[in-house]
């Protein structure tokens, strides 16, 4: 369960930005999850429950949005771009395995709404 | 009702320390290796095997992640190799912010190679940068030859795959050409290696790439 470490470390950032921004509580948090990442939206949505329950800086009814991110490869010698299906990483076009993997790997914080 | 957008990385925290570490290591030369599998797979029988036969004057040390025990530490120390125990006291993973305050435990001038021998999970790991230069995964036979597609990430960001219990082979249902044919597909760059820590089949291979990295690294490659 290291969703919940990530969330550790996602709610020490949001305090920190919002102490900045003098927000005082937070109803909102958008998270971008790629798909080639271990990180999973349910176990995240557990953790948050878990610091909602505990920590004033989030509202009692505070969301978490996750927006997963599929996993997007460009083939380096054809040049073809796609999505990744089944973890086959090798192009469907020209059966190269010369792959670089250009979306999928993204685990940030996207934005978080507050008063 | 206030939206701020931060587009703040989640790991941000645990990513600024590990590239301190591998400041640090790049300083010094050393070859850090982040050693990974499931539990059981055999992570500390193969360092057990690698020190054995590591070439004369690589000098190696160890930093060995358990949830708790010092038993794989102790395994190491008797065989004379600086090594610090690192117990996460039921986090699964190591992180970067683990690892900066043992390297005060090491006289690092007189280490070429550090093997991280990560607590026995082949999720979580995946998703925490140390400062490593490469990562290794240990897959043994005896878990099945579906692994690599059931946990694509660990075999994706890996620069070698031991495959381990390779003499158990004729016992299980592993399928290993369909084995290293789904690691290729995942990672067509990984090297692989099959080996035994029980028998030492296979440990040439896998010891000359080591000590290539780190010669490698030592002459700033």
């Amino acid at each position: 369960m290291h969703e919940y470490s990530l969330m550790e470390g996602v709610v020490r950032q949001l305090r920190a930005s919002a102490s900045e921004n003098g927000i005082k509580q937070i109803s909102r948090v958008g998270l971008v999850v790629g798909k080639m990442t271990m990180a999973v939206p349910d176990p995240l949505q557990f953790a948050f429950e878990v610091f909602r329950q505990q920590d004033p800086l989030l509202k009692e009814d505070a969301v978490l949005e996750i927006r997963e991110e599929p996993i997007m490869c460009e083939c380096k010698d054809c040049h073809h771009s796609y999505e990744i299906m089944n973890y086959e990483f090798l192009c469907p076009s020209c059966s190269g395995a010369n792959i670089k993997l250009v979306g999928g790997r993204d685990l940030y914080i996207d934005f978080y709404e507050g008063e | 009702m206030v939206r701020v957008r931060l587009a703040t990385p989640m790991l941000q925290e645990n990513d600024e320390v590990a590239r301190e570490n591998r400041t640090l290591f790049q300083e010094r030369g050393i070859f850090v290796l982040n050693l990974m599998s499931s539990p059981g797979s055999g992570k500390t029988s193969t360092l057990e095997r690698t020190i054995e036969q590591l070439p004369d004057g690589l000098r190696l040390a160890v930093i060995e992640g358990d949830i708790y025990t010092t038993r794989d530490a102790e395994r190491i120390e008797a065989r004379g190799v600086p090594v610090v125990q690192i117990n996460t006291a039921g986090a699964c993973h190591l992180d970067a912010r683990m690892i900066k305050p043992t390297l005060d435990d090491f006289d690092l001038g007189a280490i070429d190679l550090l093997i991280v021998e990560n607590v026995g999970n082949l999720v979580c790991p995946a998703e925490f940068d140390l400062g490593e230069d490469a990562r290794a995964v240990v897959l043994s036979v005896t878990e099945g030859n579906d692994k690599p597609m059931k946990y694509p990430l660990i075999f994706r960001l890996a620069r070698a795959a031991l495959i381990n219990k390779i003499d158990l082979l004729p016992y299980t249902d592993c399928d290993l050409a369909e084995l290293e044919r789904d690691m290729a597909m995942i990672n067509p760059e990984l090297k692989m290696f099959q080996v035994s820590a029980r028998t030492g089949q296979g440990f040439e291979a896998w010891v000359a790439w080591l000590a290539e990295q780190t010669e490698k690294k030592k002459r700033g490659g």
